[in-house]
This record gives C-alpha cells, sequence and structure tokens, in this order.
C-alpha cells in the first residue's frame, strides 16, 4: 500500500478515536456540573480543556468556565482547529483521501457520520439536547468501527487503521490521567470524602469504565485501585496496557507480512515491558505524574517512528 | 452548407404521441407506478447519492465545493438495431483516430496527402513534439476514448465532439445503473438490459494489454496498475477514486512518484514499487515539469524520459489532445475515409472553421442561429449559442470572434433529440446526448453497451454539461 495511504486511514482513524474520546470527557463534565456547584464545574470544565491542551485557545477568547460555552467551542467553534466538527471534517477528508484502501460500507459510514454530525453541530448545543449531540458522536463513532470490523480485510491496511485508533485512545487516556493525577493521589483522597467520589467517578465516567471498575470492586471504590484499572488491566479497553498489547499485536502483523520489524517494533517492546512488570505501588512511589509524562513522550515517539519506518511522507 | 433544422426528435414518443417500440416495456411499467410512490424515490435518489458520496466539484464555486450532478430517473433507451449501427461507426472512428495519432507523430501522410493542413498541427498545442518517432507500448495511443453522439431524427446519430485525451463520467454510467436496478429491481425483470457493470474489469484487461518493454512478470505475476490523480479537491476526484477501487489499482498523487532505476516508482510503506501501466487523470501539461509546464506539482518530474525508453505505459498516450481538438474535429470525415478507406458510417456536426476567411464571414453574419465554440475550450465554457442569446451578447462575441479567428468553430444549432425527465407535473422533454465509453487494447476495441446521457435539465436549454447544470440519466442498450 501506498505511504500516504497509510498516513490517511491512520489519521482516519485518530480523529474518530479522538472524536469519541471527547464526547466521552464532555459527558463526564456535564455530569459533573449537574450535580455539584458552580465553582466545581467551572473547574472540571477547566481541565477539560486542558486535557484537550486547548486552555491557552479558550482563554484567549473567553474568561468564564460555563458548560455551554466550553462544550460549543470544543465541539463546534470555527476558530478551534481542534474542535470535534474539525475532528470528523478531517476523519472525513482522510477517508475520501484512502477511498480505495477502505471498502464502500466503511467510507459510506464516515460519509453518513460526517453529514450527521455536520447538521447537527450546525446550530449551538444547549444544555437540553447536549446529552443527545454527545450520544450521536459516540454512536456515529461505533457505527464507523463496527463496519471496519465487518468488512475490512485483516491486512497492512486494517494494521495501520487499528495503530491509528490505539496510539490515540493511550494518547487520551494518559492525558486525562495526567490531568487527574492529584485526585488519584493517596495523599490526598485518602480520607474518601464525597467530594473524592464524585471526582472518581468523573475520571472512570470520561474513559467509559465506571461500570466495569464497579463490577470489578463489587461497588467499593479507591484511587489507587482506579489508577491501577486505567493504567494496568489488560481487560480494560481503554487502559494504557490494553491499548499497548493492541498496538503490539498489530504491528506484530505487519511485521510478518512484510518480513521485517522496524525501529517502532523496538520501542514498543520496550515501552509495553515497562508496563508489563510495573505494578502500581512501584507507579506511585516514583511518582504517578512523571509515569504518566514518560507515557505520553513515549507514545509519541513510537508514532513518530511508525510514520518514518513506513513512509508516510516523503 | 445544410442548415440542420428539423422537427424535433423525442426518444420516447413519436410525432402522434405513440410510445416508441424502444419504450415499450418501459412505458408498460411506468404506467402501473404511482406518481407519489415515484416522486419519493425521486427525492430518496438524491440522498442515496450524498451518502456514497458522488458528488462533483465545481470549479470557482466555494459554497458548493461537492456538488451532485442531478439524476433523473426515466432511462435512455436504445435498441439492440441501434446499438450495432452505432457500434459500427464508432469502432471505425476510433480505429481512425489511432491511426491517425500514429500519422501525425510519424510521417504525416495525411498532410502530404493534402487532406489535412500543417499548419493545423504545427500550431496547435495540443500537438506535443516530445511524441514525435515515438510508438506508446502496444501501438495503443487512445486507450479510453469518449464519443460524444447527438440525434436528429430517427436514423440521424452524429458525433459532437471526440474525447481522446481523459475522458470522464464513466463513473456515473456505473452508478446511476446501480441506483437504477435498487430503486426499480422489478424493472429490469420486465426489461432486460444489457448490463454495465464489467466495465472496470474490462478497463483494468484493457490496460494491463499494454505493458512497457521495461516491465517483467513472473509467472502468475500481473502487471501494476495505478490511477494517476491530481488530488482530492480534482473536480473528477470521485471517479478516480472510484475506478482504482473498482479495478484493484493504486490510486496515486504525483507526489506519491519518482523515477527510481529507469522505472517510475510509487512510495509504499515497504519502500519503492514500479509501476507498468499508469491510467492518467492529470492533463499533458502538467504530467512532466521537466517535460511541459514547469510550475506543474502534479506531474512525475522524468516521466517522459523513462516513458520513451520504455519504462511505463501512460494511458492515454500523450499528445492524444491532437485528435479531439475542435480545429481537427472539422477534418474527421477526410480522417476516417484516409486511414480505413471507408465512408464514415457516423456523420460529423457541419462545422465552419473561422480560420477560413468564407466561414468567417458566413459566421458573423448568421450568429444569431449558429453555436460558436473555442477550438480548445471544453465543459460549455467559453461558447456562443445564438439563438438563446441577447444582441449584446452576440456583438461581445464578433468582437472577440473578429479578434481571433482561428480560435473558434461554429456549427448550426442542432435541434438535439429529447427524452422525459420525471417532474412534479409528470413526464416532460429535455434535450439529451449520449456519450459511450470505448476501449482500444491490442487485442481490438471493446464499447461498453450504453454510455453516459447526458440532460439539459431546464426546459428548451441544449446545453447539457455538468458544469452548467446538466443532469444525467442511466442509459439502457436493449437485449436482442
Amino acid at each position: 500500500m501506498l505511504g500516504r495511504s497509510a498516513n490517511g486511514i491512520f489519521w482516519m482513524f485518530r480523529y474518530l478515536e479522538r472524536a469519541e474520546n471527547t464526547a466521552r470527557l464532555l459527558d463526564a463534565g456535564f455530569r459533573m456540573a449537574l450535580t455539584r456547584g458552580d465553582s466545581a464545574s467551572a473547574e472540571e470544565w477547566r481541565s477539560v480543556l486542558v486535557t484537550m491542551g486547548l486552555e491557552q485557545a479558550y482563554a484567549a477568547r473567553r474568561s468564564d468556565f460555563t458548560g455551554p460555552q466550553v462544550c460549543n467551542f470544543i465541539l463546534r467553534d470555527k476558530d478551534n482547529p481542534g474542535s470535534v466538527l474539525a475532528m470528523i471534517e478531517g476523519a472525513r477528508t482522510n477517508a475520501r483521501m484512502v477511498r480505495t484502501a477502505i471498502t464502500r460500507e466503511v467510507w459510506e459510514a464516515t460519509n453518513e457520520s460526517w453529514m450527521t454530525l455536520r447538521d447537527m453541530l450546525a446550530r449551538p448545543a444547549r444544555e437540553t439536547n447536549l446529552g443527545e449531540v454527545l450520544g450521536t458522536i459516540r454512536r456515529q463513532a461505533t457505527y464507523v468501527r463496527g463496519a471496519m470490523d465487518g468488512t475490512m480485510l485483516r491486512n497492512d491496511i486494517f494494521n495501520f487503521a487499528r495503530i491509528g485508533t490505539f496510539l490515540e485512545r493511550a494518547d487520551n487516556t494518559a492525558r486525562i490521567l495526567d490531568v487527574k493525577y492529584h485526585v488519584l493521589l493517596p495523599s490526598v483522597a485518602w480520607v474518601g470524602s464525597s467530594l473524592d467520589h464524585v471526582q472518581w467517578e468523573t475520571v472512570l465516567r470520561s474513559v467509559a469504565g465506571d461500570r466495569a471498575y464497579r463490577w470489578l470492586n463489587a461497588g467499593g471504590m479507591d484511587a489507587r485501585g482506579i489508577a491501577a484499572f486505567l493504567i494496568l488491566d489488560g481487560r480494560f479497553p481503554r487502559s494504557l496496557a490494553f491499548c499497548y498489547e493492541k498496538l503490539r499485536s498489530n504491528l506484530a502483523s505487519l511485521a510478518r507480512a512484510y518480513g521485517e520489524e522496524t525501529h517502532a517494533h523496538e520501542l514498543l517492546r520496550n515501552a509495553g515491558a515497562r508496563l508489563h512488570q510495573t505494578t502500581i505501588e512501584q507507579i506511585v512511589e516514583s511518582g504517578l505524574h512523571e509515569f504518566i509524562v514518560d507515557f505520553i513522550a513515549c507514545n509519541i515517539d513510537v508514532a513518530n517512528a511508525i510514520a518514518q519506518d513506513y513512509r508516510f511522507t516523503d | 452548407m445544410p442548415a440542420v433544422q428539423t422537427a424535433q426528435y423525442d426518444e420516447m414518443f413519436g410525432p402522434d404521441g405513440e410510445v416508441r417500440a424502444a419504450y415499450a416495456g418501459y412505458d408498460a411499467w411506468y404506467r402501473g407506478q404511482d406518481q407519489g410512490w415515484l416522486r419519493k424515490q425521486a427525492a430518496e435518489a438524491e440522498g442515496f447519492f450524498r451518502r456514497t458520496g458522488i458528488t462533483f466539484n465545481v470549479y470557482g464555486d466555494d459554497a458548493g465545493e461537492e456538488r451532485l450532478i442531478p439524476f433523473d430517473m426515466v432511462p435512455r433507451i436504445i435498441t439492440a438495431a441501434e446499438w450495432r449501427r452505432l457500434s459500427r461507426g464508432i469502432e471505425q472512428r476510433v480505429r481512425a483516430l489511432n491511426a491517425f495519432l500514429h500519422d501525425v507523430y510519424h510521417r504525416q501522410e495525411i498532410v502530404r496527402a493534402g487532406k489535412l493542413p500543417e499548419r493545423l498541427l504545427r500550431e496547435n498545442a495540443a500537438y506535443l513534439p516530445v511524441m514525435a518517432g515515438f510508438v506508446p507500448p502496444g501501438g495503443v495511443y487512445t486507450h479510453i476514448v469518449g464519443i460524444d453522439l447527438v440525434r436528429t431524427g430517427p436514423d440521424d446519430f452524429m458525433v459532437l465532439e471526440d474525447n481522446a485525451r481523459t475522458p470522464s463520467g464513466v463513473s456515473y454510467m456505473l452508478e446511476n445503473r446501480e441506483t437504477m436496478m435498487a430503486m426499480f429491481p422489478e424493472l429490469f425483470t420486465q426489461v432486460r438490459v444489457r448490463p454495465v457493470s464489467d466495465y472496470p474489469r474490462r478497463l483494468a484487461r484493457s490496460l494491463a494489454a499494454c505493458t512497457p518493454p521495461a516491465a517483467q512478470f513472473s509467472a502468475g505475476e500481473r502487471p501494476t496498475v495505478a490511477v494517476l490523480t491530481p488530488g482530492v479537491y480534482n473536480s473528477a476526484y470521485f471517479e478516480h477514486a472510484f475506478l482504482a477501487d473498482q479495478m484493484g489499482a493504486e490510486l496515486v498523487e504525483g507526489s506519491d512518484l519518482r523515477v527510481v532505476g529507469g522505472r517510475i516508482a510509487m512510495r509504499t510503506t515497504r519502500g519503492w514499487q514500479p509501476i507498468d501501466v499508469l491510467y492518467r487523470r492529470v492533463d499533458d501539461e502538467y504530467l512532466d515539469p521537466l517535460t511541459f509546464n514547469p510550475d506543474s506539482a502534479l506531474g512525475v518530474p522524468g516521466i517522459m524520459d523513462v516513458y520513451r525508453a520504455g519504462g511505463i505505459t501512460i494511458a492515454n498516450a500523450p499528445g492524444t489532445g491532437i485528435a479531439d481538438d475542435k480545429a481537427i474535429y472539422s477534418f474527421m470525415p477526410e480522417i476516417v475515409e484516409f486511414y480505413t478507406g471507408e465512408k464514415p458510417l457516423l456523420q460529423n456536426v457541419p462545422t465552419w472553421r473561422c480560420s477560413e476567411p468564407e466561414s468567417l464571414q458566413y459566421v458573423l453574419d448568421n450568429l444569431a442561429e449558429l453555436v460558436v465554440k473555442e477550438v480548445h475550450g471544453s465543459g460549455g465554457y467559453g461558447m456562443l449559442i445564438g439563438p438563446t442569446s441577447s444582441r449584446k451578447e452576440i456583438a461581445a462575441f464578433a468582437a472577440k470572434l473578429r479578434a481571433r479567428p482561428d480560435n473558434y468553430i461554429a456549427q448550426p444549432t442542432l435541434s438535439l433529440s429529447t427524452c422525459p425527465i420525471f417532474t412534479k407535473a409528470g413526464l416532460a422533454p429535455r434535450h439529451v446526448d449520449l456519450r459511450p465509453f470505448v476501449l482500444v487494447s491490442p487485442n481490438g476495441v471493446d464499447i461498453t453497451p450504453g454510455g453516459l446521457t447526458r440532460v439539459a435539465l431546464k426546459k428548451g436549454s441544449l446545453v447539457v454539461n455538468s458544469s452548467q447544470g446538466g443532469g444525467t440519466k442511466d442509459s439502457w442498450v436493449l437485449e436482442d
């Protein structure tokens, strides 16, 4: 396949994944705002912006952190190149570029998603329909993923799509942890006040992990357990360990098909080993924040190595 | 020259409103349908095209970056006997075009024989000196040709234009049929229509039959075919992607390609891989910045050297534009006869060459009745349709014509046949043309039964170009 096509499908799925994760993040923020006072929710909206790396762009335009303003900035603001609408457009433009690499079903799902969300986001979202808008974003991403799963040949094209998905997902989960690590630090959260519970619940919700976590822990909740769940639990599809296992297997398929490993394989093997051999105690001991910062940097290195090894650009 | 003004011919209905034989089966079906349901289907067709992304980019129109070509659901129907006659004429014409191209880039016998003024080649930007003395792989110049036909009477089909460079629209031929079969499946059980869906397979086979000398295959290997597109913002990008997808070929851009070891190679995830046949949808002048337009970013530097050294097949060959030039067009009857030794089976539209003083005078005197076209124009741009133009527009055009007479040809305003379209008020006649698609390979000439019918949606309008608000129809050739 063309290096340009690999690049296109990689970014198509990164954008889709980011759009979906953004919807979850907003959903968690929205729920927090409904259950807490104004100051707590303003803080929550600010942290959503920080997680997405949009705090400066937002601050340049507004000073108040209220739900509708933040949501609409993130969802559809024309001045925000990182808006959900821009991501969906980016996914669709890339899909159009790699039209010959995807099935008709995947293309039509992507195109329909773009049409649906473009129409839906033509007007500002209000509190009354925000839930519906966010639900539609999640559903459309699921739709494309389902078309992908059901119709695509399992070859290098598929591998690059999955690699884009899981690199992005790992990055998104890590960024949520990076912004929220302080609520998961034992020294602060040991007491387990009701505010802590709300905070923890928000973190879990923003990665669609609240239900799974409660089920695994019989309803109990503690900071260290949540951190371990999001970083190390290989059963949870948005944990770092899960994403890296998927990256490993997709890169391994590429190496099998192409008959050789690349620099990216080596980087990933090292990163995977670090995740595999460590415990949550060791992570907290040597610094949860430092661990996350290192992880995000490593994730970027892996992405760059893949782009270079597989000739994404000239 | 005679004015070709006959009574209007309608494809479906005879002069007294009787249904023609070609439409008997369709008419029986149509009369059994509920009008409200048909209106609903017509509205849904648009949604279908939007979802599948069959869109057309219109230049110079930001708001409408991706537009649909309107689709009309009444098919244009051709009988088996009509098609047999047309095919023979098309094949003869396409063979003549290829023989002509070989000749103009070699000994120019047609000029020596005094049948074609040499100046028409020498002064023509479409004539590429770099092609002189070179024989493309397989001896084929025009691998893909679109012949634009118009009808003015029961037996009067005329060629309006030859498209020998990069004819477009074949994806609409295919998608229009898919749409019709999805919308009205039972119609196809009642009327036997010859299929068009194997066009991409035929195209792939036709291209693969023209591999360049440098291509080497082990047993069981197939030639590597790629479609070269100017990119995602090109007006016909959908079609480029569609054809590559259907042929299982790579869709490449100039930036994916470079010269590697005397071949043209594409940058794949595993390194540089040579291409054997390049179906290019990029115009000649952008193909190679080293040979043609130095500012082009759409082409591949050095591709012409590789081509001439036998490293790649380019389809269509560079320089084929000389055969569909409108100034050359007026000589087509002579060209067909010169190379085939036969009288042309398909007529040309009578054409005045404004470069000739007598013709120019006639054209200036009769502008209000004529259609005047730019010699190198296409897409319905820069033309004058006398009968529908104001006196002011005609005067302005006359000035342009006097300033550069050799830039124009003129033709009578033809009474193009009409075919009904479906409107809210029922069937209404609109003017149509027909573009069948023709494949040429060393194995012969292959014409897909059908083509693209373009229809002027505005009442009375004669301009069918999609860039000017025309629509398309499914085109049926009936089984015998």
